[in-house]
């Protein structure tokens, strides 16, 4: 851990699906060096690239100032959407004689099944809606479970009670058995800790966690070789997750589904850093798509619907995002009727060898700001003199619909909201817009996302359900307060620093005098 | 009129049961994945029309009752609508000769498929509602005098409650408290009647028009055409509003759902404001504070884009939709039909005025081809 004050300086990546984008920033949070780097197939050769780029900008004395490395990265969507690099999984469902209607994977894309080799078993217990048991725990069917874990050499276990969001007694006491046969070691995931109410979708969620653990552990460790071939051999790590907070390595492991999306969650919590902005629509243009997401009191609003990941329905928190077909690298084409298209497909990261303004021979939504003479410094404007005006014209309409339906469905209320422009892309996106308040385009958007990596705080949650008999209301928020903050104090923040950002508290009526607390707290890293 | 019913089937049917459940019903996917299941075990399921029941052949329906939500949690064991069948079939002393749904709208329409491919019983093209509703009470048989006794209620657990009560709104309630008790929602074996009642008074052919409506949309997002004309022309009905959903206040007392949504008008409707109540499914949609559509007709919302039905509980800030309105059944326009399901009855002092005669008055668009109608219902 650095310790000393001079090596508060971070390196944040972000990875994209069309660039990878590094910054440094110093100990007073100024961007001291940034690059875009197009993102490769393996992933980590463009991580390797873009981090070299911004060590060398900044000189190998200077670099010694580095202390945190923050990665936001997509190995763990791309292992599920390429169904490879997947662990060996055991779903251990806890409910019978419920849920037996339905199998485990019932829904899922066969070969998506078949590259995990899931295991089902399902066992008596589980509860009701109320915190009843439906069954008891047997735990002599859960160490047979394990038996077969360890004879067939599964690599993971994911564990399902029915209705654990209300009570996790079951799902907590079968994780330990699995520890007393399995090793203390071995990767379990309990769906409590991962998924909402929806058995179906958080079981999937839960498979799907234990079947990137080791996808976890290869990234992380990936990422400390890159570092360690940069000489920087003493810097923690950290990956980031999609509510815009960060993980060490070893939450990492045991989480690592919850660093599906974190990219854009960056670009959102780095338009708020470039800007000072809490509450904004941020719109991030890329190569190929826009994400639009939105920024309140600081942080990504989180998705309260069913995600469909790899083609399997979950329910994990996830921020709530609109994501278009338009990027720097959309292809325009003029349909027979007259009319003109933007997207979806797009030349992606080539845009800057196949765009007419590049001297190459496709028209991209790029020609068309610049033949408009809105886009100062980019491509050869000679190139695209020659495009008829009235196309330009219609072209650009097109673009800004687009942007601008996107903002008005993520919009929750009628009145002007002010939006944030980041991304490479987002030079396509004019500076008014309907619906829109201010529109910000703040300086290194194009690295906002790799901004948003590396500025990124750390949290802690609870979740609690207190008897209101013992504990008045009142004292069952405190306690669940001082809880987060400890949790977020112990996962590295800044004691100084640590805020509760979010409480919500639901009466469990059909429990008698239960409350369920649930509080989020957030603070700075430690330097 | 026979025919068999299969997985690519029940697809369909689920997606056009959601534009039935008018906003509720209880998401159909958990129940779809049963039927597949069973569907997969067992075989395809035999679908018979009602002309197809004889006079005095005895038919029973299977259906759940309570919180579809705690349903999408506590998965059922698979076997409860067996258990209830059983039972049913100890009390009335034969094996009925098929079963049917209770309501065509949300999940009930996928239960009786479950027992229908386990056991190889047929299933009847027909209904009680001809939508979802929020009550046992309210269907076609009751209005008519035929009651749902004996009611046969069944958990995952193996219990079972035998509910002989004085009339329906009495077993809607024992049923209730019971399923309460049982963990949130039960699996029913209930209304047995005759052949005859049920050509009579049951509503035909509606899980054909759900696998219709499913069908139609599938194939209009296929072949790239309107989805929401295509659902309108296969149900008759009007497009009241297109908007934004602006506001979503939704709040669960007892046993019920209930809240409003806010939408904003888009293109034509732009500046006006349409306002849906709901009680599990939507009762009324006021535009601009005006009654455009009330229950026993259908509110139901689609996705602007996509025509993908959007239930109360899917009702999302920032939602594109045209909220349209479908007509129901014609014995829920009567005096007895009313009394059941009208808006009163939900608690609103207005008048029920059919939907086609609404559309009439103000205009709006039908189903066969952008012109205003004539009043005399959308294709007549």
């Amino acid at each position: 851990m650095a310790s000393s004050n001079e090596r508060t300086w971070r390196l944040g990546i972000d990875v994209g699906g069309t660039n990878t984008d590094a910054v440094i920033i110093d100990g007073n949070l100024k961007l001291v060096a940034a690059t875009k780097s197009p993102t490769t197939e393996d992933v980590m050769s463009g991580i390797e690239a873009a981090m070299h780029e911004v060590v060398s900008q900044i000189g190998p004395e200077a670099a010694k100032n580095i202390g945190f490395a923050m990665l936001g990265t997509t190995h763990c969507t791309n292992a599920i959407v390429e169904r490879k690099r997947l662990n060996k999984v055991v779903a251990l469902r806890i409910g019978a004689p419920a849920t037996t209607a339905i199998s485990c994977m019932a829904d899922w894309p066969q070969q998506l099944k078949d590259a995990m080799s899931v295991r089902d078993f399902i066992v008596h217990g589980g509860h009701e809606f109320n915190g009843q048991l439906i069954n008891d725990l047997v735990e002599q069917e859960i160490r047979e479970v394990a038996r077969t874990v360890r004879d067939e050499g599964f690599e993971s276990v994911a564990v399902t009670s029915v209705f654990s969001p209300v009570s996790d007694a079951h799902e907590v006491r079968a994780g330990q058995i699995l520890r007393e046969e399995l090793g203390e070691d071995f990767p379990i995931s309990l769906s409590s800790e991962i998924g909402t109410l929806g058995f179906l979708e958080r079981e999937n969620a839960t498979i799907l966690n234990a079947a990137l653990h080791d996808v976890a552990i290869t990234t992380a460790t990936s990422f400390e070789a890159a570092l360690a071939a940069e000489g920087l051999t003493d810097v923690a790590v950290y990956l980031g997750q999609n509510d815009g907070t960060l993980m060490s390595v070893d939450y990492a492991k045991r989480y690592p589904i919850f660093t599906i999306a974190c990219g854009p969650t960056n670009s959102i919590r780095g338009a708020s850093f470039l800007t000072k902005e809490k509450d904004a629509v941020v719109v991030d243009i890329g190569g190929t798509t826009t994400d639009v997401g939105v920024l309140t009191h600081g942080f990504p609003r989180e998705s309260m619907v069913a995600v469909e990941i790899g083609d399997v329905r979950t329910n994990f928190r996830m921020p709530d995002l609109v994501s278009v077909g338009l990027g720097g690298g959309s292809i325009v084409r003029q349909q027979p009727d007259g009319s003109v298209t933007v997207g979806p497909d797009s030349v992606g990261f080539r845009v800057t060898r196949d765009a007419l303004c590049f001297g190459g021979e496709v028209l991209t939504a790029t020609d068309i700001v610049v033949a408009k003479g809105i886009a100062p410094g980019v491509g050869d404007p000679s190139l695209v003199a020659g495009l008829d005006p009235a196309l330009v014209e219609v072209a650009y309409a097109e673009i800004t619909r687009i942007i601008e339906d996107a903002v008005d469905a993520m919009k929750t209320s009628a009145g002007d909201i002010t939006v944030i422009l980041v991304g490479g892309g987002s030079i396509l996106a004019p500076s008014k817009l309907e619906g829109a308040g201010e529109v910000l385009r703040p300086e290194n958007f194009g690295v906002a996302n790799a901004i948003g990596s590396a500025i990124s705080q750390v949290s802690g949650q609870v979740q609690k359900v207190y008897s209101l008999t013992d504990t008045p209301r009142d004292q069952a928020i405190a306690n669940a307060k001082a809880l987060a903050c400890e949790n977020a104090i112990a996962a590295g923040a800044d004691p100084d620093t640590v805020e509760v950002i979010d409480v919500e508290d639901i009466p469990l009526a059909y429990l008698g005098d239960a409350l369920c607390v649930r509080v989020k707290a957030v603070g700075d890293l430690m330097l | 009129m026979r025919r068999r019913i299969g997985i690519e089937d029940i697809e369909d049917m689920a997606l056009g049961a959601t534009v039935l459940g008018a906003g509720g019903g209880g998401d159909p996917y958990v129940g779809k994945l049963m039927v597949i299941e069973a569907i997969r075990k067992y075989g395809d399921i035999e679908l018979i029309s009602p002309d197809e029941v004889p006079d005095d052949a005895t038919v029973v329906v299977s259906q759940m009752m309570g919180a579809p939500t705690i349903m999408v949690e506590k998965v059922c064991s698979g076997v409860e609508p067996m258990v209830t069948y059983d039972e049913m079939v100890k009390e009335l002393g034969e094996e009925p000769y098929a079963i049917y749904a209770v309501e065509a709208g949300g999940v009930n329409s996928m239960i009786p498929f479950i027992l229908g491919a386990t056991r190889q019983i047929p299933v009847v093209d027909a209904d009680l509602m001809g939508r979802a509703f929020p009550e046992l009470q309210m269907t076609t048989l009751g209005i008519n005098g035929v009651k749902g006794m004996p009611a046969v209620l069944a958990d995952e657990k193996g219990n079972t409650v035998t509910v002989r009560a004085v009339d329906d709104v009495w077993l809607e309630r024992i049923a209730r408290q019971a399923t309460s008790v049982m963990g949130g929602y039960t699996i029913l074996a209930s209304y047995q009647c005759t052949g005859r009642q049920l050509k009579e008074f049951g509503i035909h052919g509606t899980p054909t028009l759900c696998q219709e409506i499913g069908r139609t949309l599938r194939e209009a997002r296929e072949n790239h055409t309107d989805p929401i004309d295509a659902v309108l022309e296969v149900t008759k009905g009007f497009r009241l509003f297109k908007g934004k959903v602006v506001d979503v206040d939704r709040k669960t007392d007892g046993m019920f759902v209930r809240g409003q949504a806010v939408v904003d008008g888009l293109d034509d409707d732009k500046g006006s404001q349409l306002v849906i109540k709901f009680q599990n499914e939507n009762i009324i949609a006021l535009k601009d504070g005006e009654p455009v559509c009330t229950a026993p007709d259908l509110i139901v919302s689609l996705d602007a884009e996509s025509g993908t039905p959007v239930t109360t509980e899917g009702l999302k800030y920032g939602a594109r939709v045209v909220v349209c309105g479908l007509p129901c059944d014609p014995q829920w326009r009567t005096p007895q039909g009313l009394k059941v399901v009208g808006p009163r009855y939900f608690g609103y002092d207005v008048d029920y005025v059919p939907i086609e005669e609404r559309a009439a008055a103000a205009g709006l668009s039908g189903a066969c081809g952008n012109g205003k109608t004539d009043g005399e219902g959308a294709c007549a």
